[in-house]
């Protein structure tokens, strides 16, 4: 379903993606991981079309992304870092908002709605302007947009930020489950999370993918058995860098 | 067909936005109040004795200079601000839509304030017999000059992510369209420069447009560049959001 083959982004001389290529097929639930800055928002803004690459491509069930952006993009279904929502609307109204651009129409419409508000458990926050919602229901609004359309591919920007631990808990289910017919990215720095939801785990670090691999596998690289030994003895902490 | 109801979902959302806030009318307030200052005292409406508007449609350049950037300048800044625009631009519409969609509903906005001074129209029906076609001519050529405030407004909002930088550029461009036609400069402008070369520039003023509109006369070529105007800056923004994009 998805295809990145030697994506590059540069910023200037600086190279914050560099050479990055993978694949995510039905089924997996891919789980990017990496120090800050590594370079997991940038890809993913390429993998979404906001930014175009430097070099490399980005496939979308078999749309490449700068070719042909529409069905391409009609097939995801995204969660941007920070869960960005209009601070004006309400809940309600934005998630109407969202069905509309993704062609939803009346019944349809109203259905989507509604799956997608008892799916991420915004029944009482609806008519709520989304400026005075807490992170944590912030946070599923931005979920609920991405789920809309039930997207055979769905990518978040560090879904669980913000969240509480029994929040976490239940967005981790959420993404176990819908795994298991969708594509499914998702980057976080937290390692459990991982262990918990992942199909696969990529580690980047500066921009380059260092490890990929099954939790399982990546965990019997170290001594204790442990994702977090492995984690600190291939990436650099941020202090260290260039 | 598709892009048209992207672009109306958008209009709807933008819209929608506008009247959940007060600042809309707040806006419409002072619209009024200041169309009103500018008609029935600077513009002396009663003091002329003539049964016209051309003491209301006089000063919209300059009243729409603040007024119009003040709407437009939010357009895209906000977005930016909000982080909504990476968001918007990764759902199935082309950048194309989005600017369309914003920029009409803010358009559609600026026409309803317009609207709004319909009384101005009664009154000088009943104080006596104007020309209405005259009046209507000056409606149309009024709300081509704010669509070419707003597709610059649009332009600069989508340069920043500060609002008020984006009102201040914005300002500051839509005073070069009227000042490059303003009588008092070209008349210092005709000192130094041939007469060829004053009436080049203000063929780019939009004060050489609108005076046309204000005698009643629906000229092509005024039209034609009020739309110009429009297309280049609305052109322009898509330019600077891709550049952007691009990093
Ligand atoms: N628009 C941009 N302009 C310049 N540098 C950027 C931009 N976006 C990201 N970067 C840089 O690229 C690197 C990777 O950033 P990012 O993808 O956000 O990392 P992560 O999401 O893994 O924390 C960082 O060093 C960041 O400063
Ligand atoms: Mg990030």
């Amino acid at each position: 379903m998805i295809k990145v083959e030697n994506l590059v982004k540069a910023f200037g001389p600086k190279l914050a993606v560099n050479d990055i290529s993978f694949t995510v097929e039905r089924g997996e639930v891919l789980g990017f991981l990496g120090p800050n800055g590594a370079g997991k928002s940038t890809t993913m803004r390429m993998i979404t079309g906001f930014i175009p690459p430097t070099a490399g491509r980005v496939t979308i069930g078999g749309h490449d992304m700068l070719e042909d952006p529409l069905p391409a993009k009609r097939l995801i279904g995204y969660l941007p870092e920070n869960a960005p929502g209009y601070a004006d609307m309400t809940v309600h109204g934005f998630l109407s908002f969202a069905a509309e651009l993704r062609g939803l129409k009346g019944g349809a419409r109203k259905q989507a709605i509604g799956r997608a508000v008892e799916l991420c458990f915004l029944q009482n926050v609806l008519h709520q302007t989304i400026d005075t919602l807490s992170k944590g229901y912030k946070h599923r609004t931005g979920l609920a947009q991405a789920l809309i359309h039930d997207p055979d591919v769905l990518i978040m920007d560090e879904p669980t930020d913000g969240l509480d631990p029994n929040q976490k808990h239940e967005v981790r289910g959420l993404i176990k489950r819908m795994g298991e017919n969708k594509a499914i990215i998702f980057s976080t720095h937290i390692l459990e999370e991982v262990e918990a939801a992942c199909t696969r785990v990529i580690i980047i670090d500066r921009g380059r993918i260092v490890a990929n691999g099954t939790p399982a596998e990546l965990k019997a690289r170290s001594p204790e058995g442990r994702l977090e030994d492995v984690f600190r003895a291939i990436t650099l902490p941020d202090t260290v860098k260039a | 067909m598709n892009a048209w109801s992207n672009i109306k979902a958008i209009v709807k959302r933008e819209l929608g936005g506008y009247f959940t806030s007060p600042i809309a009318y707040v806006f419409l307030v002072i619209y009024l109040l200041l169309t009103g200052f500018f008609t029935f005292t600077v513009g002396s409406f009663f003091e002329r004795g003539e049964a016209s508007l051309v003491s209301f449609f006089t000063w919209h350049p300059w009243l729409y200079l603040f007024l119009v950037p003040a709407v437009g300048m939010r357009l895209w800044s906000e977005e930016r601000r909000l982080g909504t625009m990476e968001l918007l631009l990764t759902m199935p519409v082309t950048t194309w839509q989005a600017i369309i969609g914003k920029f009409l509903a803010s358009w559609l906005f600026l026409a309803l304030a317009l609207a709004l001074t319909f009384p101005v129209v009664i009154t000088v029906n009943w104080l006596g017999n104007p020309d209405n076609g005259v009046i209507f001519a000056g409606y149309v050529g009024s709300i081509l000059l704010a669509g070419s405030y707003l597709a610059v407004s649009s332009m600069t909002s989508a340069m920043t992510r500060n609002q008020v930088i984006s009102f201040i550029l914005s300002v500051l461009i839509c005073l070069f369209l009227i000042l490059a036609g303003y009588e008092p400069v070209t008349g210092l402008l005709s000192r130094v420069a041939s007469p060829r070369v004053v009436e080049v520039v203000a063929a780019f003023s939009v004060m050489t447009h609108f005076e046309g509109f204000q005698r009643g006369v629906l000229d092509t070529r005024d039209v034609v560049f009020f739309a110009s105007v429009m297309g280049f800056a609305l052109f322009a923004t898509g330019v600077v959001i891709r550049n952007q994009r691009a990093g």
